[in-house]
């Protein structure tokens, strides 16, 4: 029982970290633009795919695929941003909630007639196999990707802190308007910060794809969660959304351990409703 | 903010008779589903409206009312063979009261936040029902068969009863609709849509206004999804508990025109039968080919037409907002 309870924290933290890399452009995307992307699960699905055909057409292992990924994505976001989301900026809340869920199902049923609904995996990636720790077993790719998301954790953190154009974008996701009477090209920052939350779930994607079932509804439950972990985390909050991301992670893992499994997204969706209620600003959220 | 109601009367009036004499006309049974379908959809827009159009609050979970309905009054039928009808009533109570107890802790939540913690609670109820054996979990619920007749709601030979039976719900909740947006309550539903904070300033009780919008919308919704189940006599978490279904609510309301009576009612008019027609013409083979279509229109209709064409009936004088 401890090592059964030991080896499901492990879990938990491993989804956790991904989950956390997930989150953090979600909520970047968020805080800048006030703009709910229902999308973004269906990013993280392209960016899986993208790895798979890699592999599995040019035999290109998905720890290599990762720049591709991220640079595909990002200017797909930017794409998207440009030609969709830029112009119901000005338009009414409603048209904005409702926007990115076309995009979400377009791009999803674009992938099942593409590439029909099947679930794939990829047959022999680089990284396989388990490390064993004693009690508690420790499958190598999720370990990688897990080390992964927090090093791309730590680099969004830097550029956003160390930047000019990371302070460019905190100082919108701050105040729109003081950004642009201080010169800020907000349009800008809108188009780079739409382009970095897509391009982040192209690492993610590429990490996951090394062993998780990759199928053209596979976004839906990662964003479904993401966007219970950003309120969790706090509304446009970075560091935020990468602790949530890990309690998230965690409280699923042991919620099905000790309840249902079948519960264990239930919970996760419990969280969402009771952190805005008992603390609508989520942990870190100002 | 104007609300020519005499247009929209008289719109009304020609448009109830072309319903009533329709399926006279029109003897095919595939065309009389999509204007089944069309009703049931417009139903549930007229109740997202009065959440959402004239309260502000964008519920994108309606669908779990719905199921609650549904379900209600099937396991009430099955288990204690408690009438359809009474069934309708107890459904339409329970989703009403579930909405309370969600709404209650939600009721200062605005905008993306409140958005956000419907879907939560609608796959909350499906993942609830989806494992829920007592009434069937993923395997769903079969009706009886029982007598066909008005008293059982049930009609075996034809489509002709569901049709007029779901068109007076639609007529309903329009009644309900129209009365909600010329009384006080309506006044102080788009005080509360305008803003959350002056309307309580000005002394609206906000958590009381907003708790009556969803417990309206949430009983008008669980009548349709009672009518889903004693027409097709099957339910189970995937064709009554879908996020999709949710959305499809709110895209309906925004094409047709949220917060005016007969804006949902227009955009059923437009959207069922596409999506129903692409789904059956290239829908069959699985091959996602509708649902692409349907996205790209989503995203058209938000980019291009967001405050909904009854706007272009209404002429400029109405602004949604």
């Amino acid at each position: 029982m401890p090592e059964q309870l030991l080896q499901q924290i492990v879990n938990g933290l491993l989804i956790g970290f991904m989950y956390s890399l997930i989150a953090i452009g979600l909520t970047l995307i968020w805080g800048v633009m006030n703009i709910v992307n229902f999308a973004h699960g269906d990013f993280l699905m392209v960016g899986m795919f993208t790895s798979f055909w890699l592999y599995t057409l040019y035999g290109l292992d998905p720890l290599f695929s990762i720049p591709i990924c991220t640079a595909l994505l990002f200017v797909m976001g930017m794409l998207i941003y440009r030609f969709i989301v830029s112009k119901v900026m000005a338009g009414p809340m409603l048209a904005q909630l409702v926007v990115t869920f076309g995009v979400s199902i377009f791009i999803s049923n674009l992938a099942v007639y593409l590439w029909t609904p099947d679930f794939r995996l990829i047959a022999k990636p680089l990284l396989s196999g388990t490390w064993n720790l004693g009690a508690v077993q420790l499958s190598i790719p999720k370990t990688v990707a897990a080390a992964g998301s927090i090093i791309t954790s730590l680099a969004v953190f830097l550029f956003l802190k160390k930047t000019r154009t990371g302070k460019a974008i905190l100082a919108t996701e701050m105040d729109r308007e003081a950004a642009l009477l201080m010169g800020i090209n907000t349009d800008r920052v809108n188009s780079l910060s739409f382009g970095m939350g897509a391009a982040l779930v192209g690492i993610a994607g590429a990490f996951l794809s090394t062993y998780y079932y990759i199928y053209p509804q596979v976004g839906g439950l990662f964003g479904t969660i993401a966007f219970c972990i950003v309120a969790l985390g706090g509304f446009g909050s970075i560091s935020g959304a990468f602790i949530a991301g890990i309690l998230v992670g965690l409280v699923q893992t042991l919620g099905g351990f000790f309840f249902d499994p079948a519960y264990k997204y239930a919970i996760v969706f419990m969280i969402y409703l009771v952190t805005v209620w008992i603390r609508p600003q989520g942990l870190l959220g100002w | 903010m104007k609300v020519p109601v005499f247009s929209q009367k008289s719109f009304g009036v020609v448009a109830l008779a072309a319903a009533v004499a329709f399926p006279l006309v029109v003897g095919n049974t595939f065309f009389q589903h999509i204007m089944i379908l069309f009703f049931m959809f417009a139903t549930m827009a007229v109740a997202w409206n009065i959440m959402g159009g004239y309260a502000g609050m964008f519920s994108f979970g309606q669908v779990a009312f719905f199921g609650i309905g549904a379900y209600t009054s099937s396991f009430l039928l099955i288990t204690c063979h408690v009438n359809p009808w009474l069934g309708l009533i107890a459904g339409g109570l329970g989703a009403a009261i579930v909405g309370a107890a969600i709404g209650y802790p939600c009721s200062n939540l605005r905008g993306h936040y409140f958005a956000i913690a419907t879907i939560a609670f609608g796959e909350i109820v499906r993942t609830c029902f989806n494992n829920w054996k007592m009434v069937g979990a993923a395997e769903g619920l079969s009706l009886p068969m029982l007598d066909e007749g008005l008293l059982n709601f049930m009609f075996h030979s034809s489509k002709l009863p569901y049709y007029y039976i779901i068109l007076v719900f639609l007529l309903i909740a329009l009644a309900v609709c129209y009365l909600v947006s010329t009384s006080k309550m309506g006044y102080y539903f788009r005080a509360i849509k305008e803003s959350h904070d002056v309307a309580e300033v000005l002394g609206v009780n906000v958590v009381w206004y907003r708790l009556m919008a969803v417990m309206v919308s949430a009983f008008l919704s669980a009548m349709a999804g009672t009518f889903y189940a004693q027409y097709v006599l099957y339910i189970d978490p995937d064709s009554v508990l879908l996020l999709p279904i949710s959305i499809q609510i709110v895209l309906i309301s925004m094409l047709g025109g949220a917060g005016s009576v007969m804006g949902p009612v227009i955009g059923a008019a437009i959207l069922i039968p596409i999506s129903e027609i692409t789904r059956v013409w290239l829908g069959s083979k699985g091959t996602g080919i509708d649902m692409l279509i349907y996205g790209f229109l989503i995203t058209m209709i938000s980019v291009y037409q967001p405050r909904g064409v009854w706007g272009l009936f209404a002429g400029a004088g109405r602004r949604a907002r």
